[in-house]
């Protein structure tokens, strides 16, 4: 008796933490800290074409593909052939992973008129289907897609919310994790209240369409026993399958370096200590229409690219050949960099696509570039895709991105005329580390260009107002005249100037 | 009219020998000996020992009778009870008046 009892597992606390299954699918494993309960049924719910099927296939191909967890896949809409079709356009070989025995498929059809009912019944013959299936293949996930058809082929309600209810307890008996498809109901999560019986984790997909752009968004409803993040994701489908953007939650827990990087231009190395920008760290250059942004944006480019690391170039509203061009127009040779594949262009007009697109697209593009330096060349243009706060948030999320990577970004940002000088369009500055800010000034019949470095975390920089001039030879800039109550520029500088020498020879 | 278009080929799928697949088996050689004289077959489909033939007729519910001959495919679920019901879901009725 002693002895039973000293066996008996001590109570332990229930840290404990809740068994989870990776899911393999692009950044659906982080937003719920870890993939979905194993063993568990997790309820996948929206409406017609939010991607609920691909979601739950794509859970079986890399359970299959990356954890060797064989599948089993339920379909009570589309027949083996329709799925090997439709999941080829992402990549997905079905039918290859059924001869390797990793997945099996049965496809469970039903035809309500011709079935008729009479007397007492159960659905034992699908629980021997899936029970059969499972066993063929000696699967550990499996996939009900979705089981709501069930409620337009079986005539009695009563028999088949019970035999639902003994389904999912099954499934749990047999410690599968299983992924359950449910069309969305009117002010209802699923049409026939599925969420009744899979309560442990339910995920939400949408389709939103804003700005004549749509977007797929992904929400954790509920997850019983672990946390999730809140908000509503973005995702995209392509042709890897989906991909969930968990940007936000990076946070801001990135390592910051104390390494320094030349800006390009000597004077502005010199307004920063002598040594540039911070490494990693993000830049932000504002002002109106033709004070020098882009050119800025070159220089470091060209600094970048002269110490061999690979710079990213995200032109939103020049070609490639045009900044090209414009380059050599200020003395510098950015198509070298270009054949030597140290320089990336990446062009897009904003409108062509959602900003998650965009987002992904970026995301792509820098894993597959690794850059140092990203140029964003202006960011002020995404506006014209989103409402402030998406844009706003979109831009957060690349910028918390390239930091966490380490990678310098340097944007361009418009500032309209008649506008605040010290307001940027989609209201980043904010978020930024370093903020330099370009002007004119009209004097005297010459409009002339003046740069200050609005400011800059973690570096004891100049605050004096630079002329910025615009030479064949590059950026330059040059001290600007302060004296007696005024700022001149340009001619009106060099007129002073001169009359000043006049006085100290006189 | 030949013997083969007479012929009814039924099937019953049942799991097991549970009451409801006994019930069933017992309704089905009833009316088949009522309605049908000798003009049937019966083949019993026992699930729970062959699990791979559910696959084929798309059989969900069990009981489930699935009427092959003569054409079109009927499918009748239940313990088959109801007399009425299984002679119009099998449209034994209207096939005897021809």
């Amino acid at each position: 008796m002693a002895k039973r009892k000293a066996n008996r597992p001590v109570a332990t606390p229930s840290l404990a933490k809740l068994k989870k299954v990776l899911t393999g699918i692009e950044g659906l494993d982080e937003i719920t800290d870890g993939g979905f309960p194993a063993g568990r049924p997790t309820l996948v719910c929206g409406n017609a074409g939010c991607g609920k099927t691909l979601l739950a296939v794509e859970f079986l191909v890399r359970g299959a593909q990356q954890y060797g967890e064989a599948g089993v896949l339920v379909s009570f809409e589309e027949n083996e052939e329709e799925l090997y079709e439709n999941m080829a356009s992402l990549g997905f070989d079905l039918r290859r992973l059924e001869i390797q025995k990793k997945l099996a498929i049965d496809h469970v059809y039903l035809e309500r008129s011709e079935i008729e009912e009479t007397g007492e019944y159960d659905l034992e013959g699908l629980f021997i289907r899936i029970n059969h299936a499972v066993q063929s293949v000696g699967a550990k996930r499996i996939v009900l897609d979705t089981i709501e058809a069930l409620f337009g082929g079986i005539p009695n309600e009563n028999i088949l919310r019970s035999e639902l209810r003994r389904l999912f307890r099954w499934l749990k008996d047999q410690g599968l994790t299983a992924v359950i498809t449910a069309e969305q109901g009117d002010g209802t999560l699923t049409r026939h209240g599925l969420e009744e019986y899979v309560a442990d984790c339910v995920i939400m997909l949408d389709h939103q369409v804003s700005e004549q752009t749509s977007t797929r968004r992904v929400r954790i409803v509920k997850y019983r026993g672990s946390t999730h993040g809140t908000i509503q994701y973005p995702f995209l489908i392509d042709e890897n399958g989906m991909s969930v953007l968990p940007l936000t939650s990076i946070g801001l827990n990135h390592k910051v370096s104390t390494a320094r990087i030349s800006t390009g231009i000597a004077r502005l190395d010199a307004m920063m200590e002598g040594k540039g920008y911070f490494k990693g760290s993000s830049i932000l250059a504002s002002g109106t229409a033709g004070t020098g942004k882009t050119s800025m944006a070159m220089h470091l480019a060209d600094a970048a690219c002269s110490r061999g690391e690979r710079c990213l170039y995200i032109a939103s509203e020049e070609s490639a050949d045009q900044v090209v061009r414009n380059g050599k127009s200020i003395g510098l040779n950015l198509s070298k960099w270009r054949t030597r594949g140290l320089l990336e262009f990446k062009n897009a007009r904003p409108t062509l696509t959602g900003l998650e697109k965009h987002l992904v697209t970026i995301h792509k593009q820098v894993n597959q570039f690794d850059p140092k330096v990203v140029i964003f060349d202006p960011i002020s243009n995404m506006s014209a895709i989103g409402e402030g706060a998406e844009v706003q948030s979109m831009l957060m999320r690349m910028l918390d991105f390239f930091k966490s990577r380490g990678i310098t970004s340097f944007c361009t940002s418009l500032t309209h005329g008649g506008d605040a000088l010290e307001k940027t369009e989609v209201g980043i500055s904010s978020i930024m580390d370093t903020w330099l800010l370009l002007r004119d000034i009209e004097y005297s019949g010459e409009r002339t260009r003046v740069m200050y470095i609005l400011k800059s975390r973690g570096m004891a920089h100049s605050n004096q107002m630079r002329e910025f001039l615009i030479t064949s030879k590059g950026v330059d800039l040059l001290d600007i005249y302060v004296g007696s109550g005024r700022v001149l520029t340009g001619a009106a500088r060099a007129a002073q100037e001169m009359k000043e020498k006049q006085i100290d020879i006189g | 009219m030949t013997k083969e278009s007479n012929n009814w080929d039924l099937r019953l799928y049942v799991a097991g020998q549970t009451s409801k697949s006994v019930l069933a088996l017992t309704n089905l050689k009833k009316i088949c000996e009522e309605h049908l004289g000798s003009k049937y077959s019966i083949e019993v489909i026992d699930l729970s020992k062959n699990p791979q033939l559910a696959k084929g007729d798309q059989i969900l519910a069990v009981p489930t009778l699935v009427r092959k001959l003569p054409p079109p495919l009927r499918k009748i679920i239940g313990d088959l009870s109801n007399t009425e019901k299984v002679l119009v879901g099998l449209d034994i009725a209207s096939r005897k008046g021809l």
